[in-house]
């Protein structure tokens, strides 16, 4: 690992020994911002409590800003007093005793009283909650106290933030609001940043980095926007709601120019390689590639194209016919599910703009057009899910 | 009014109280964040002076306090004096009376305490003293108050089991309870009645007293 890395930022090897399983390696450089997500369930609070020291049923190693929080084998183990971490729980846990102001200072009792006070009203200012010091949480909105919650853990200078949650108990507009502010917030926190979401929309907003977990397990870590576009395996593209997963057969290989060839249902399908990346991770695992070979793919949203007819989408590669099934209006998207005519047992489902609607207005029976752009699909190779994410962890962004 | 019965029976409440408020802190937090795998076995132990004859109960303490019994000859030797109808005795077989008038309101508000404002307060750096005076009693004090009413105004009222185990002896262990029944054995009205009527308005002021405290204490949180 890089010693770097290991020095800055946080590094952590876990397994549980709890009823919670959890066994993953992770890494969250300085001012990089890992959101997790996945199932109810699938351990994101439970490694959150683990990192800060309150889920003591784990093994491995935690270190983070240069010391050594966990490490089993030398038998240490920090308290949570001792490891300097500020935590915003899920509903926010404030102190329902004591004032707004006395709720951050608890963070600092070991500091004079003075200093303490000044701290205190400075936080409360930056998170623009000034005025409403002398207030008891019961008085405050959700809003109001997220925000206490988020002063009282920023307070004391922590080497690691832990966001569980953190806008779940607020309504739509408020969250809006504090994710703006949390976003802004962040570029002048130096720390690194975990936030535990099950909102995959509020993760690629905020998050530099995806982790997706279940079962205690990193399935992928990725950036948003290579998460979105290769998902690791078919499980990690199910957690995160994809639909149009379908099963090919591999025809030809073609690394010379790039192209890979499959059979779906008897339609020939090509899938073009866009980088060097891929090529390499075909080349990996070329011995397992042999023609007939099962494999399984993705259709994103964003490759599928509509022609108005057969004559203009023949002039694309992987085109075909296909009849409207389902035709729902959801606000301003219509929602498609279409059955190829070659694969009927195999339906896509898409969401189409309302811009797009005015024009054209598919119902069910009608035939419409398709074509997958080569570059877009996304095909899984048989491989375990580290080879897999060996292949997005080399598309992170440095 | 027997102002020598008044004093023993207003020593046995504050001094049971104050004894038996860190013991029920101990176990009434322990049963509600820590349930042992015998908390039933626990609990009923617990609960037992709740249902038992306090006969019963006198009954079993006299056996333990009797000058040839461990706990009595521990005593006697410690002290020098006898343990049987002696204040101390009282005082014990009351701290075990009480138990479950301590235990039982402290636990349940252990219960309702959010562990994870207690665990808000370990983050931030808290030890565990700290967390106990600044976050922990602040929260369960309603419990804490509960309890030490019910087993001040509950020891006030004691009678069978303070008969049995302390004799009647004026000046040791007559208290205000079983002075009124001597009074009324000896048919004498007027004084049982000044006590009676003093003993009650005590008690009712005690619970009306902790009523209001405790709903003070919720408004503030709520």
């Amino acid at each position: 690992m890089d010693a770097a890395l290991m020095s800055s930022g946080l590094h952590l090897s876990l397994s549980s020994s709890g009823v919670i399983p959890l066994h993953l390696q992770l890494d969250c450089a300085q001012g990089e911002l890992l959101a997790l997500v996945g199932p109810s369930g699938s351990g994101k609070t439970t490694l959150l409590r683990a990192l800060a020291g309150l889920y003591p049923e784990v093994q491995g190693v935690i270190s983070c800003a240069g010391e050594t929080w966990l490490d089993s084998r030398r038998a240490i183990r920090r308290s949570p007093q001792q490891r300097q971490v500020g935590m915003v729980f899920q509903h926010y846990a404030l102190f329902p005793h004591l004032t707004v102001q006395q709720n951050v200072e608890m963070a600092l009792l070991q500091q004079p009283l003075r200093v303490r006070q000044q701290a205190a009203r400075e936080m409360l200012a930056r998170v623009k909650l000034s005025g409403l010091e002398e207030r008891l949480p019961a008085q405050l909105s959700g809003g109001q106290k997220q925000r206490v919650a988020l002063a009282r853990a920023l307070v004391g200078e922590p080497k690691l933030l832990l966001l569980d949650e953190p806008f779940a108990a607020v309504d739509q507009q408020t969250r809006y609001k504090l994710r703006r502010e949390l976003a802004q917030l962040r570029h002048s926190l130096q720390l690194p940043i975990l936030l535990v979401t099950h909102d995959l929309e509020e993760a690629q907003q905020l998050a530099d980095q995806i982790c997706v977990l279940h079962r205690g397990q990193a399935l992928q870590v990725a950036s948003p926007s290579s998460l979105m576009r290769a998902p690791a395996t078919p499980e990690v593209a199910k957690l995160l709601g994809m639909q149009n997963l379908f099963r090919g057969e591999l025809r030809q290989l073609d690394l010379s120019e790039k192209r890979i060839h499959l059979d779906w249902q008897g339609l020939p399908l090509q899938w073009q390689l866009t980088s060097t990346q891929h090529v390499a991770a075909i080349e990996f695992h070329r011995a397992q590639l042999q023609p007939g070979q099962a494999l399984q793919w993705l259709a994103p949203p964003a490759s599928i194209q509509l022609f108005r007819d057969a004559a203009a989408a023949a002039t694309a590669l992987n085109a075909f016919p296909a009849i409207v099934e389902e035709s729902v209006l959801l606000g301003p998207h219509l929602s498609l599910r279409v059955r190829p005519c070659h694969a009927p047992d195999w339906p896509l489902s898409f969401y189409l703009s309302q811009n797009f609607l005015e024009q054209e207005a598919w119902q069910p029976g009608e035939t419409l057009h398709l074509a997958l752009h080569p570059q877009r699909l996304h095909l899984f190779l048989p491989a375990n899910t580290v080879d897999a994410r060996e292949i997005t962890a080399g598309e992170r962004p440095v | 009014m027997d102002w020598s019965a008044l004093s023993i029976s207003l020593k046995l409440a504050f001094w049971t109280s104050v004894l038996l408020l860190p013991l029920g802190l101990v176990l009434g937090r322990w049963l509600a964040w820590y349930p042992p795998r015998a908390a039933a076995w626990v609990h009923s132990l617990i609960f037992l002076p709740l249902v038992l004859p306090p006969t019963v109960l006198g009954y079993y303490a006299l056996l333990a306090i009797a000058p040839d019994a461990p706990l009595g000859m521990l005593w006697q030797s410690l002290s020098g004096r006898s343990l049987a109808f002696s204040f101390e005795a009282l005082l014990l077989v009351s701290l075990v009376a009480n138990l479950p008038f301590v235990v039982q309101p402290i636990s349940n508000s252990y219960q309702a305490l959010d562990r994870d404002i207690y665990d808000a307060g370990r983050v931030c750096g808290l030890a565990p003293w700290s967390l106990f005076w600044r976050i922990e009693l602040p929260l369960i004090w309603p419990g804490v108050l509960s309890a030490t009413m019910l087993t001040f105004t509950h020891t006030l009222g004691e009678f069978g089991v303070v008969l049995m185990v302390g004799g009647n002896l004026a000046g040791e262990t007559r208290t205000l309870s079983i002075a009124i029944y001597d009074e009324v054995q000896a048919l004498n009205m007027s004084a049982a009645g000044q006590m009676s009527l003093f003993l009650l308005l005590l008690a009712f002021s005690a619970l009306l007293w902790m009523q209001w405290q405790n709903r003070r204490a919720r408004r503030l949180m709520l």
